[in-house]
């Protein structure tokens, strides 16, 4: 028998659930950019519909500061505290 | 005397046997094939049917057919205990058989006989009838020889002892073990753990990492940082025990793990690197004494094949980014293409052949230091074929032209570049004296272009958008454009054998705080 060591970093992944989908959008929806070329032309458009199509519902924009690194901390708490949805708008 | 280990071992009755918990106990550490400890069977009967029933007796044989061998050529009354793994004989430091250790409370060692000294083994007998009260031991003495030589035990012995080493409590590793079964294929296992990264690896037993860690005076469970995406922690030992499966000598050690430190900055950002679609990887460029040291290729085929340190440094980063990081291709590495250099891309600058700087030096470490410079390319070497000019200003004009296309002729101020000057236009360009400030000015004068020309046309829908162009004035249109931000987003080492005109290019990934930063970190030997 041959014993071998563990190159990984050896963690059991967390299963997580997914968020219960709500049937309506209401409330508050952020609207993520993570800043790739043509993301916000996406975001421009969908907000605009969203505003016509759901006049209750507030609409935040965000931006993460670059595509190529995770949200910083602060932003994903931020989002996630001041909204119940987000649309990210992932590439170009 | 130190304590002797806790143990439970099977004698030859497949009953498991613990170690003594009492006042005292006698034991011997014995082997078959040893002369001398086959002398002392008999003497060894006389001091369990005397002391057996009072104190435990406990006979430890280093292997298993040696122990049913003895049992059948002398009929002990005592039953052999099976130490053929030896790990009991390595923790209790034996170093030969026979060894005859007394024990008192807490199984601390009162007396340790080394090999067969009549003198020293018939006053520990009468000692202990005395303590025992009872009848010393039924031996012939003078018969018996006055002193024997005992013979090496097998937990000293060469082919055993780095792996008891490794095994031992105390030892440095602490990473979890994985035995394979023995009717399994130790490299299909590892292609199956999805440890690969498609080619075979060496399995990272606890002898070869421990053999790997001496190439360090790190501890090994010092922690590097978090590997993305999965945030893995990196020790020491984890980056060499994928050292051990790419390959790796112990003497490679200190390069891979600057290099994975240099990785693992926010400024080298190895989770843009790895997740990117463009298929960006790291190339790694050693500099200082180091390269001839561990023997690196900086001369012909540098960039490529067929030289250990070259190939497998490389590789057990990016195996370190795989297995600890969690960056696997279809997963969290999303490249479109992928990329050769994704396997290992590393070598050293022929510092010699170079009449400039090295690189390391131009980025602020003393000549004498060993540096590893991480970037992060997407594509390269591409050649830069040039046999004909003949003025350093001709030669540098067509690596700029050449330089033109990184990532695209209209890509303008958007990455940086690695150029592998060969030692042929090193000639070349000194023949006029030129500088590496020379080179680059005349790479950006060269590759220059008015704005109008960068403009999304109906040749190609690149370069700067005809909304933004239409906002522009004439002068602005006019205005010439570098193709790199900086002069120094060229990079530039010399490698390369002595003939050939061919200077190769990396081409970059994003570049700047919004992708990744070249990083270098000192070598610790």
């Amino acid at each position: 028998m041959t014993t071998i060591m563990d190159p990984t970093d050896e963690r059991v992944p967390v299963t997580r659930q997914l968020t219960p989908r709500p049937s309506a959008v209401t409330g508050r929806v952020a609207l993520l950019d993570i800043s790739k070329p043509r993301g916000s032309v996406l975001l421009d458009q969908l907000e605009e519909v969203l505003a016509k199509q759901l006049p209750g519902v507030t609409l935040t924009r965000y931006a993460k500061p670059t595509f190529s690194k995770p949200a910083p901390a602060a932003l994903r708490d931020e989002i996630h505290q001041d909204n119940d949805f987000v649309i990210e708008a992932l590439a170009d | 005397m130190a304590t002797l280990p806790a143990y439970r071992l099977e004698n030859l009755n497949g009953e498991k046997i613990a170690s003594p918990d009492a006042e005292q106990a006698l034991i011997c550490f014995i082997k078959e094939d040893c002369p001398t400890c086959k002398e002392v069977m008999p003497v060894l009967e006389a001091f369990f049917a005397r002391f057996g029933s009072t104190i435990p007796v406990h006979i430890i044989g280093q292997t298993s057919q040696g122990n049913a061998a003895l049992a059948q050529q002398f009929s002990p009354t005592f039953s052999i205990l099976d130490d053929s793994a030896l790990q009991v004989s390595f923790a209790a430091d034996i170093e030969t058989v026979p060894t005859l250790v007394l024990t008192d409370a807490g199984n601390e060692q009162s007396s340790r006989l080394v090999g067969f000294v009549k003198e020293e083994w018939q006053a520990l007998a009468t000692n202990l009838s005395v303590q025992l009260d009872v009848d010393a031991p039924q031996l012939d003495w003078p018969a018996l020889p006055d002193w024997r030589p005992g013979c090496g035990s097998l937990s000293v012995d060469p082919a055993n002892e780095p792996r008891l080493r490794a095994m031992a409590e105390g030892s440095p590793i602490r990473a979890r073990r994985i035995d394979i079964g023995s009717q399994d294929d130790e490299v299909e296992f590892m292609f199956d753990q999805g440890f690969s990264d498609g080619l075979p690896l060496v399995p990272p037993t606890p002898e070869r990492v421990l053999a790997m860690l001496s190439g360090t005076k790190r501890d090994a469970q010092e922690v590097l940082g978090e590997m993305a995406p999965n945030m893995g922690e990196v020790t020491i030992e984890k980056v060499a025990i994928n050292a051990v499966m790419a390959g790796c000598k112990p003497e490679y050690l200190p390069v891979v793990l600057a290099a994975v430190e240099a990785v693992l900055t926010d400024d080298y950002n190895i989770h843009g690197v790895m997740a990117t679609t463009m298929g960006a990887s790291p190339v790694i460029v050693v500099n200082g004494p180091i390269r001839q040291r561990i023997g690196m290729n900086m001369g012909l085929g540098a960039l490529g094949q067929g030289n250990r340190a070259n190939a497998t440094i490389g590789r057990a980063v990016r195996l370190v980014v795989r297995n600890v990081g969690g960056a696997r291709p279809g997963e969290t590495e999303r490249s479109t293409l992928g990329n050769p250099m994704k396997f290992t891309m590393c070598f050293a600058e022929w510092e010699e052949r170079n009449p400039w700087s090295p690189l390391h030096v131009e980025r602020g470490f003393a000549k004498e230091d060993s540096v590893v410079t991480v970037f992060t390319m997407v594509s390269g070497p591409t050649l830069i074929v040039d046999q004909d000019s003949r003025s350093a200003s001709q030669l540098a004009g067509t690596l700029g032209q050449g330089l033109q296309a990184v990532m695209g002729p209209k890509a303008y101020f958007a990455t940086d570049c690695l150029l592998v000057v060969v030692p042929e236009h090193v000639d070349t360009l000194m023949r006029d004296s030129y500088s590496k400030e020379d080179l680059r000015r005349r790479i950006q004068e060269v590759s220059a272009r008015p704005v109008r020309e960068l403009v999304a046309d109906e040749n190609s829908a690149t370069g700067i958008k005809a909304a933004t162009a239409e906002k522009m004035d004439e002068a602005s249109l006019d205005q010439m454009m570098t193709k790199f931000r900086r002069d120094e987003d060229i990079h530039i080492v010399v490698a390369g054998s002595e003939a050939g005109k061919f200077s190769g290019a990396f081409h970059g990934w994003v570049t700047g705080s919004v992708g990744s930063i070249p990083v270098s970190r000192k070598i610790e030997e």
